[in-house]
């Protein structure tokens, strides 16, 4: 059993993200990249699904410019058997991601698709439903548990009301939260062996994908500032103040 | 981080030794400085990771790494805010084992490198004396032959790890009819071999998690099959090692400016005074910016020495640059930067405080700024 997991480069969750001053997005020039979080523990899971004996082989991919091969370096040092890259300069939004991803799993035929339930770039939290949908597979979403018995994923998934348990038919689709598992720290010499494996790169097209940006961004902006509170001695303080504010 | 240094090994290993010490040394670290020493098992867990062989063979569980990660291991040890955790590991990794991967012959590496590697065993290296620094050749440690043994009379001082410690690589005086650079021999010793004894521990100002010992042989018999690399060449290993001692320290204090400048610009941005943000002040965010330009010099001529080392070039020069420049350059950041932190900085519970206390001897050991300036200007004439 195939397992092939989607990675993202995104800027470190440590970066004080800055906002260009014309608007056109956010500066990433000269600021540190990693993979996005979610995907590390997606990583993680599929690792473990394998150690445990339930998986062959752990399959990564990633969709970006060439520069995103240093996050399929890191998701082999952490173990993963291959790597490809579906190198494109384009910016691929959520449905387009999930085409491509569709694409190589006709190609790779994997029994599981794990993927971070969001980036922490643009947070859509779309691209594994919308695989699960064009792929005709079940879908398991925020996962904080999984268990994998036969032909069967069992999922305990983190919705508003608590937990919920899923069991679903394999091949699936599934989408991690962070609580599922604490990804390992890389041992150093895995780090020096991760570049004898195999990566490789195709483009969008050879995929037979077409390349389409449904969202226009228009402009971005920066959060407003929070403002400074005021305290008060009383409900009745609170409404006069919330009324003249025009809030109630 | 874009650099001209740094290929994708050696960001990934920055990148794991950072989590690490933020998530399994920091959050944990302040009882060490009150036990004076590290756990055991956080070595052993970093060796298990690799981290206490990036440089050394494959065939001992090593991963033959350039100097450039030796750097990489100093800076981010210096940015944990704990100096003396910082230098216990690099003490280990960098300062002592060294001598034996330089100088050990197999049957000494294969008996010692997979457990210094894995932090099953820890090292140190005895050369100071209580009456001999920076001076090597003049040290007075005697080792007389007797049959296959060597007897050593003599004691070691200021010996980083030379309470828990397992392994020591002890210089001594075999020699005494030469020239004084010319008759020093350097032994591989036990915890444990009759006559080493760990003469006391020693109270430091900082580094307080890093415990430090005098060491006494007393008629302390070695096999001469100890000896690492030649007999009465001692002299010449312990200045080779000293250069990548010197580089590391550099590092590590490159490490504790960067981070102590962070601490800082956290606490000036959100403390508030006179209607504002300390950091408001241009009197204090001009000091800031001087410095963390005075930091980034700095830790550029680390690398630049460090990637001289890796070319197989000569880099004395720059090496000693590097322990005078850094070594200074710590003290001065930390200075101000305790000065920013205002009276908060002054108690023991910040973390400023404790790394400006750590800060007072990367000027002095590993070999003196003055010491090193004079290393520099011999090579300027």
């Amino acid at each position: 059993m195939k397992i092939l997991v989607g990675v993202k480069r995104v800027i470190d969750f440590n970066v004080r993200v800055q906002v260009k001053s014309d608007g056109s997005g956010v500066v990433k020039d000269g600021v540190k990249m990693s993979m996005n979080p979610f995907d590390e523990i997606a990583v993680e899971e599929a690792l473990r699904i394998k150690e445990a004996g339930n998986a062959e082989e752990v399959i990564v991919a990633t969709i970006g410019p060439k520069a995103c091969q240093e996050q399929l370096r890191t998701a082999l040092a952490m173990g993963a058997d291959r790597a490809i890259h579906v190198q494109t300069d384009e910016e691929v939004q959520p449905l387009t991601g999930a085409r491509i991803f569709k694409a190589l799993a006709d190609k790779e035929q994997p029994k599981i698709i794990l993927l971070g339930k969001q980036a922490i770039d643009d947070d859509n939290n779309q691209t594994a439903q919308m695989l699960g949908a064009l792929s005709h597979w079940p879908q398991a979403t925020f996962a904080s548990e999984v268990k994998i018995e036969g032909e069967t994923a069992t999922v305990i998934r983190e919705v508003d009301a608590g937990l919920e348990t899923l069991s679903v038919d394999l091949p699936a689709v599934i989408s991690v939260d962070l609580r599922l598992n604490e990804p390992r720290y890389v041992k150093l010499p895995d780090i020096m062996k991760a570049k004898r494996k195999p990566l490789e790169t195709m483009s969008i097209e050879d995929l037979g994908v077409e390349h389409v940006a449904e969202v226009k961004v228009l402009k971005t902006v920066a959060p407003a500032k929070r403002q400074a509170g005021i305290k008060v001695d009383s409900v009745a303080e609170l409404v006069t103040a919330l009324k003249e504010k025009g809030l109630i | 981080m874009n650099s001209i240094y740094f290929n994708e090994e050696h960001t990934m290993l920055r990148d794991q030794i950072r989590r690490f010490i933020e998530q399994r040394v920091m959050p944990v670290a302040e009882p060490w400085e009150e036990a004076g020493s590290v756990p055991r098992e956080i070595l052993q867990e970093m060796g298990e990771l690799g981290f206490l062989g990036i440089r050394y063979s494959a065939e001992y569980g090593g991963s033959e790494m350039d100097a450039l990660g030796s750097v990489i291991l100093a800076e981010e040890l210096g940015r944990s805010t704990f100096g003396g955790f910082a230098v216990t590991v690099l003490v280990h990794t960098d300062m002592a084992s060294p001598h034996l991967d330089n100088f050990g012959n197999k049957a000494q590496l294969d008996k010692y490198m997979p457990d210094i590697i894995s932090g099953k065993k820890i090292v140190g290296v005895a050369v100071t004396e209580p009456d001999v620094g920076s001076d090597v050749a003049a040290m007075k440690t005697r080792a007389v032959k007797d049959g296959d043994h060597y007897v050593l009379n003599g004691s070691k001082m200021f010996i980083t790890n030379g309470v828990h410690g397992d392994l020591f690589f002890v210089a001594a005086k075999t020699d005494t009819s030469v020239k004084p650079s010319r008759g020093i021999t350097i032994f591989a010793i036990e915890k444990g071999t009759p006559g080493f004894t760990v003469g006391r521990k020693l109270d430091k100002m900082g580094w307080l998690s890093s415990d430090t010992a005098e060491l006494v042989f007393d008629n302390c018999r070695v096999p001469a099959e100890n000896i690492l690399g030649e007999e009465n060449k001692g002299f010449y290993s312990i200045m080779r090692n000293f250069q990548n001692e010197r580089m590391v320290l550099g590092a590590q204090s490159m490490g504790e400016a960067s981070k102590a400048l962070e601490l800082t610009m956290d606490y000036v941005t959100t403390r508030k005074a006179f209607g504002g943000v300390l950091f408001d002040k241009q009197v204090i965010r001009q000091r800031l910016a001087s410095l963390a330009s005075q930091v980034e010099a700095g830790r550029q001529l680390v690398y630049h020495a460090a990637w001289l080392d890796a070319q197989g070039l000569d880099c004395i020069k720059e090496v000693s640059m590097v322990k005078a420049y850094c070594g200074e350059l710590v003290n001065k950041v930390m200075y101000d930067c305790l000065q920013f932190h205002g009276g908060f900085g002054y108690i023991r519970e910040s973390a400023i405080e404790r790394m400006y206390r750590d800060a007072r001897i990367q000027s002095i050991g590993g070999g003196a700024t003055e010491v090193m300036l004079e290393e520099v200007s011999k090579r300027m004439i």
